[in-house]
């Protein structure tokens, strides 16, 4: 019975930052403030059916996906060979590639930048070794770079912890049975690692189509993700109501992906990191 | 070789067979061969190597030396995928991802055989090990004892010249071990597969299998039929480990005479040094109590405890301890002696 008090503060915290916030936000979405006249309204959300508006989402989820399937091309490769690696390089490895998460995410972004620029680090060595330099800041592929480069851990650590938690023996079973190791591979270990690679997609998705500063340092100004636009009503357009009504329905869409992806992990074995 | 002319012939063979981890040799000098048909049971205590033998014969492991011969072809360094060899795992290795029928079409599948076909083989397997109806059962809800049944069919149904069985009744309660034992018996005979059998209850060894081998510390003891095993054991390990045994320091005074704590018995041993110093074993069975002095070893019965057939009792001697089952029972603290009959008297070469 006394367990329940324990609960209180938590319930107080919750209520406090997150409930609180998101029913401004849901106030700000639902009403207007023109002058003296003020209301509740449903104008905000049509608005956001504009063309300029509807295609700014579809670009950010556009860019998202091509993120997300990169990622996964990379990264279960990465997270195979190293689950494949003996423990004693595992851990090694597995720290290599997160110690960059350890930096600023902001920091590692700018990084970037001064790579990428026109007369950045890589234009330099392509003219210094006779080639044409690239145009590659501010381009679409600018931005995918950013997220995939930023995003890829979170891509391969769930995959890599479901890869090593299979009972080699499974493995073993299967070769028993006649299976080589590509039939190996597709009967038993790729479906055996569906929850990880759920997990990595939900979590490398979910930032990546909300980024804003990906977009803004890499992709320059004229490519406005839905995360931006957000970021200037409030900032610079100062049009709380909108900006809310953005992202209520940002908010929205990804719940919606969420679901449909745990409906795929059934088993409810996937690794989340958040 | 004893009755060599009817044996079937050799299927499986292991030649000069080593194993070191990294400086830890596990199978020293193995040799073994196997015969179609036959039940052959590796038997030792936990650590003995069992496994071992079996990951070498299903090729999961590689020998550090020595050769593995299936049907006179050298399959040493042939992976496990192209072996005529099917194992059930000590712990079964079901695919938690897949329900009882695909487990145990696994194979089947991989083998392209057609949808038809697996059905009926599947359903076949699933009445043989009496799982009419659990088709579409999700792994995990099954009993051990029925998780145990899918892992024998998963490997029969792909009709193995060879099946390994790693310890696959260890996890079963005593009943269901007793049920599962006479049935693997019966399938092995009807099916006419080679069972390479692992355990370390020797009871469960002598009762199923034609062969047994008894190993130590990766070295093969014995190689036998079961009742050679038991009343011929070869040394004072397997007098130990192949039931209960009185194991005792004797004297081999001459040829067909031993002493035992100064006490001669006539034995059937010979081609011992002269007073030698010899392991002698006795099984319990054979040891008779009598009250009147018979001249042969003195001692006070110390505990009887009844064990449904016989009594099991404890006598106590000047030097020794003696282990004695009998159907006739001394209470505790009466005086008596104890004789043997010649012929169960066991004479080995002390290892040391
Ligand atoms: N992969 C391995 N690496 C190192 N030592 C091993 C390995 N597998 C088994 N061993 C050792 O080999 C010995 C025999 O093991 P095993 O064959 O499993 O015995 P059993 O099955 O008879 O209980 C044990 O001492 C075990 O610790
Ligand atoms: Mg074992």
């Amino acid at each position: 019975m006394k367990r329940k008090n324990y609960a209180y503060p938590y319930v107080f915290w919750m209520t406090i930052f997150v409930v609180l916030p998101l029913f401004l936000v849901l106030v700000y979405s639902l009403t207007f403030k023109n002058g003296l006249k003020a209301g509740i309204t449903l104008s905000n959300f049509t608005r956001f059916f504009e063309p300029i508006y509807l295609n700014v989402l579809l670009r950010s989820i556009n860019l998202a996906l091509i993120s997300t399937i990169i990622c996964l091309l990379l990264g279960y490769p990465i997270a195979y060979i190293i689950s494949r690696t003996n423990i004693k390089h595992r851990n090694t490895l597995i720290l290599l590639f997160l110690i960059p998460m350890w930096m600023n995410f902001l920091l590692r972004t700018y990084a970037w930048m001064t790579l990428l620029e026109k007369n950045g680090l890589i234009n330099k060595l392509l003219t210094s070794l006779g080639l044409s330099p690239l145009n590659i800041m501010y381009t679409n592929g600018a931005v995918v770079l950013g997220m995939v480069y930023n995003f890829l851990p979170f891509m391969v650590l769930p995959i890599y912890t479901v890869l090593i938690k299979i009972d080699k023996s499974l493995i073993e079973a299967a070769n028993d049975l006649g299976a080589n190791k590509f039939k190996t591979f597709l009967k038993v270990t790729l479906p055996l690692s569906l929850p990880g690679v759920i997990s990595g997609i939900t979590m490398v998705f979910m930032p990546s189509v909300t980024t804003f500063v990906i977009s803004r340092l890499l992709g320059g100004g004229q490519f406005t993700l839905i995360g931006n636009l957000i970021e200037q009503q409030f900032i610079n357009v100062g049009d709380w109501n909108f900006g809310s009504a953005i992202s209520i329905v940002m908010m929205l869409i990804i719940l919606i992906s969420m679901s449909i992806m745990n409906r795929f992990d059934k088993d409810k074995e996937g690794v989340n990191l958040w | 070789m004893k009755g060599g002319y009817k044996l079937s012939e050799k299927i499986l063979e292991l030649n000069n067979i080593t194993k070191v981890y990294e400086d830890n040799t596990v199978i020293k000098n193995l040799n073994l061969y196997v015969r179609k048909n036959e039940f052959i049971t590796l038997l030792g205590p936990s650590g003995c190597g069992k496994t071992t033998t079996l990951r070498l014969i299903g090729g999961f492991e590689s020998p550090t030396s020595g050769k593995i011969y299936f049907e006179g072809k050298d399959i040493t360094n042939l992976p496990p995928y192209q072996r005529k060899v099917n194992t059930v795992f000590q712990k079964y290795a079901l695919f938690p991802h897949l329900n009882v029928f695909e487990n145990i079409a696994f194979g089947l599948r991989i083998k392209k055989v057609n949808e038809n076909e697996i059905k009926k083989r599947v359903k076949n397997m699933l009445s043989l090990v009496n799982l009419e109806g659990f088709e579409s059962r999700e792994i995990s809800s099954l009993s051990g004892g029925q998780q145990q049944r899918v892992a024998i069919a998963r490997a029969l149904v792909n009709e193995p010249d060879v099946l390994l069985l790693d310890e696959p009744l260890g996890a079963l309660d005593l009943k269901l071990r007793k049920e599962m034992q006479t049935e693997l018996k019966k399938m092995q005979q009807s099916l006419g597969i080679t069972f390479i059998f692992v355990t370390h209850d020797q009871e469960e060894a002598l009762t199923m299998s034609d062969t047994v081998v008894v190993m130590n510390e990766g070295v093969i003891q014995q190689i036998g039929r079961p009742e050679d095993i038991y009343n011929e054991p070869k040394n004072a390990f397997v007098a130990d480990f192949i039931g209960e045994s009185n194991i005792i320091d004797g004297i081999m005074i001459e040829d067909f005479l031993v002493e035992i704590f100064g006490v001669k018995f006539k034995c059937v041993d010979k081609g011992f040094d002269k007073n030698e110093t010899v392991d002698v074993v006795i099984r319990p069975e054979d040891i008779t109590l009598s009250r009147e002095n018979n001249g042969k070893i003195e001692g006070y019965v110390e505990n009887v405890i009844f064990k449904g057939v016989h009594y099991e009792m404890t006598v106590n001697t000047k030097n020794y301890t003696f282990k004695i089952h009998s159907t006739k029972m001394e209470p505790k603290g009466t005086k008596v002696y104890l004789d043997v009959e010649p012929d169960n008297i066991h004479i080995m070469k002390k290892v040391r």
